[in-house]
C-alpha cells in the first residue's frame, strides 16, 4: 500500500526523487486477457522476455519463462512475437 | 557606470535576457514579438551570448523544448505574442505546475478572427490562470527591468515558478524610447547564477513529469497553489533589492496622483502612461483623481489593491479585451476582489483598445466623464466602450 501523501509532503513540481518507483505500482489490475506459456511448445529461445514492454516476463531457474501477472497488462505482444506459438492470450475470469 | 540608450521595448528585453547570461531560448517569430529572437539568434550568432538557440517549428514545441531546458537546469528564455501563445497553451500550464523558472516575453496582441497582428490584452488573458507569475509593463525601461527581476524571482528556490512578462504589442515591442542599461557587475550583483537542486542528472536518476491518478493529483494542486501564493514575498523582496541596486522602484499596485482622489482609473500596460497625461490636467483643475495600474497580475495583489482602493467612491476600470459573455476580464476580477469589503468603490468597466485601436487622451476623458454618469445612475448596461463606432443599445445582462 502506497502511503497516503498530504499536500505538505508532495515534492516541488512533484518530482519523484527515488528511480524506479514504478515498480511499486500494480498495474496488472488493468488486465482484462492474461498470457498463458505452454512448456511443451516452448524452447526457451526468450523471445517473449525480450519484447514484452513492461519487463513482465520473468525468466526462471530452470530456463523457461512466466509472466508477472503484477504487472503484466495483458497485451499479447508475447503471443505475437513467440516464433512457436507457445503463448496463448486468454480472457481474464470474474472471481 | 550605466549607459542610456535609445532601444525599442524588444531589444531592451533580447539586452536583459543576454545580460542574464540565459543559457537557452527557444522561440518561434510571430509578430510582433519577432525582434525578440531575431535580436537573440543574432547575439547567438555574433558570439555576444553564450546559448543555445533552438530555431523549432512552432510556439508548442518552443515551450516544450524551454521545459527541457529547465529540467537540466539551464536559464531558460522565451518570446511569443497572441496567436502563438495560444499555440503553446496546454504547455504553458505544464511549465508552472512542473515549476520550471521560464521566463517568457509576451508582446500582447489581439486573437483572431478577424485577423490581427496588433495589440490588445485578449492573449494575456487567456492565459490568466495557467500559473504563472505575470507582470505587466508601461514603458520600454520597465521592459528590460522586468526582464531581469523575472529570472532573479522565478529562479529563487522558494519560487520556481516560471513567469511572464506582459508588453505591449507595436505601442511598447516596436516602440524606441531612452532605456538605462546597467553595468554588467550590477547585473551580478542583482542575479545569482541559477542553481537548480532537482536538475535532471544521468548519476542520479530522478522521476520529472510522473502522472497524478486521483489519489494524488488534488494534493499536487493544492501544493502548487500554496506556493504559488507564497511567492508574493519573494516578489516584493526582489523588487525591493531591485530598487537598492538599480534605483528604479516597482509595486504590486503602481500609483499615480492617488492621494484623496474619489474617482480612481485602473489601467494596465502602455496605456497607463497616456492616462497619466489626463490625470495630470484633472488633478491640476483641482480634481479629487487618481491612476492605478496593476504591475502584478499574479499572483493577483489582494492587499495592496484593497487598500489603495478603499477611499475612492468610484474605481473606473478599463479592459483590453473581452471575456464574451461576461465582459472585461480586469474588471470582473477587480470587483470580485472588493465585493466583501466595506467600504468599497462603485466599479464601472470601460471596454477599448481592442486589435491594436489607439486610446488617445480624448478617449480617458471621455472614460472617466461616462464613468462617472454610470456610477451615478447607479446602474449599469452590461458592454460600455469607448472609441467604438456606433451607439450601444439594448445590451442586457
Amino acid at each position: 500500500m502506497v502511503k497516503q501523501l498530504t499536500w505538505i509532503d508532495m515534492e516541488v513540481g512533484n518530482i519523484v526523487k527515488e528511480a524506479g518507483s514504478a515498480s511499486f505500482r500494480r498495474t496488472g489490475d488493468w488486465r482484462t486477457e492474461r498470457p498463458i506459456i505452454d512448456k511443451e511448445k516452448c524452447n526457451k529461445c526468450g523471445l517473449c522476455w525480450l519484447y514484452c514492454p513492461d519487463v513482465a516476463i520473468r525468466p526462471l531457474e530452470n530456463g523457461y519463462y512466466e509472466p508477472d501477472l503484477y504487472y503484466c497488462k495483458g497485451c499479447g505482444i508475447c503471443a505475437k512475437a513467440c516464433p512457436r506459438e507457445a503463448i496463448t492470450i486468454s480472457e481474464e475470469e470474474e472471481k | 557606470m550605466s549607459k542610456r540608450v535609445a532601444l525599442e521595448a524588444s531589444f531592451a528585453v533580447a539586452e536583459a535576457a543576454r545580460m542574464a547570461d540565459v543559457d537557452v531560448t527557444a522561440a518561434y517569430p510571430i509578430t510582433p514579438q519577432t525582434h525578440i529572437p531575431e535580436r537573440l539568434a543574432e547575439m547567438v550568432a555574433d558570439g555576444e551570448l553564450d546559448a543555445a538557440y533552438i530555431p523549432v517549428e512552432s510556439e508548442h514545441s518552443a515551450m516544450s523544448a524551454c521545459l527541457g531546458a529547465a529540467a537540466v537546469g539551464a536559464r531558460t528564455f522565451t518570446a511569443t505574442a497572441g496567436q502563438g501563445l495560444e499555440l503553446m497553451h496546454e504547455v504553458v500550464y505544464v511549465a508552472s505546475s512542473m515549476r520550471y523558472p521560464i521566463v517568457m516575453a509576451v508582446c500582447n496582441r489581439a486573437l483572431s478572427a478577424p485577423l490581427s497582428v496588433w495589440g490588445d490584452h485578449s492573449d494575456a488573458m487567456a492565459v490568466r490562470d495557467t500559473g504563472w507569475i505575470q507582470v505587466f509593463c508601461q514603458n520600454n525601461q520597465e521592459a528590460f527591468d522586468l526582464t531581469l527581476w523575472a529570472f532573479r524571482v522565478g529562479e529563487d528556490p522558494k519560487v520556481l515558478f516560471p513567469v511572464m512578462v506582459h508588453l505591449d504589442g507595436f505601442t511598447l515591442s516596436h516602440v524606441t524610447e531612452p532605456v538605462i542599461l546597467p553595468e554588467q557587475s550590477e547585473v551580478d550583483r542583482f542575479l545569482p547564477k541559477f542553481q537548480y537542486l532537482f536538475a535532471l542528472n544521468p548519476d542520479k536518476p530522478m522521476t520529472h513529469g510522473a502522472f497524478g491518478p486521483p489519489e494524488i493529483y488534488s494534493e499536487a494542486k493544492i501544493a502548487q497553489e500554496v506556493a504559488f501564493r507564497k511567492s508574493k514575498e519573494i516578489i516584493l523582496q526582489g523588487w525591493n533589492e531591485f530598487g537598492n541596486i538599480f534605483g528604479r522602484h516597482y509595486f504590486p499596485v503602481e500609483q499615480y496622483r492617488t492621494a484623496g482622489a474619489k474617482t480612481l482609473l485602473l489601467t494596465m500596460g502602455s496605456s497607463t502612461e497616456t492616462a497619466k497625461i489626463v490625470i495630470d490636467e484633472r488633478r491640476d483643475k483641482g480634481e479629487a483623481i487618481g491612476l492605478i495600474s496593476l504591475r502584478l497580475w499574479r499572483p493577483f495583489p489582494f492587499e495592496e489593491f484593497r487598500q489603495i482602493v478603499k477611499g475612492a467612491e468610484t474605481l473606473i476600470v478599463l479592459d483590453r479585451c473581452i471575456s464574451s459573455g461576461m465582459g472585461g476580464p480586469v474588471f470582473s476580477e477587480v470587483r470580485s476582489a472588493l465585493y466583501n469589503e466595506v467600504p468599497k468603490p462603485k466599479v464601472v468597466n470601460i471596454i477599448g483598445g481592442l486589435g491594436g485601436r489607439d486610446i488617445s487622451e480624448n478617449d480617458f476623458e471621455y472614460v472617466i466623464d461616462r464613468s462617472r454618469e454610470i456610477a451615478k445612475q447607479g446602474s449599469e448596461k452590461m458592454l460600455e466602450t469607448v472609441g467604438v463606432r456606433g451607439k450601444m443599445i439594448g445590451i442586457r445582462g
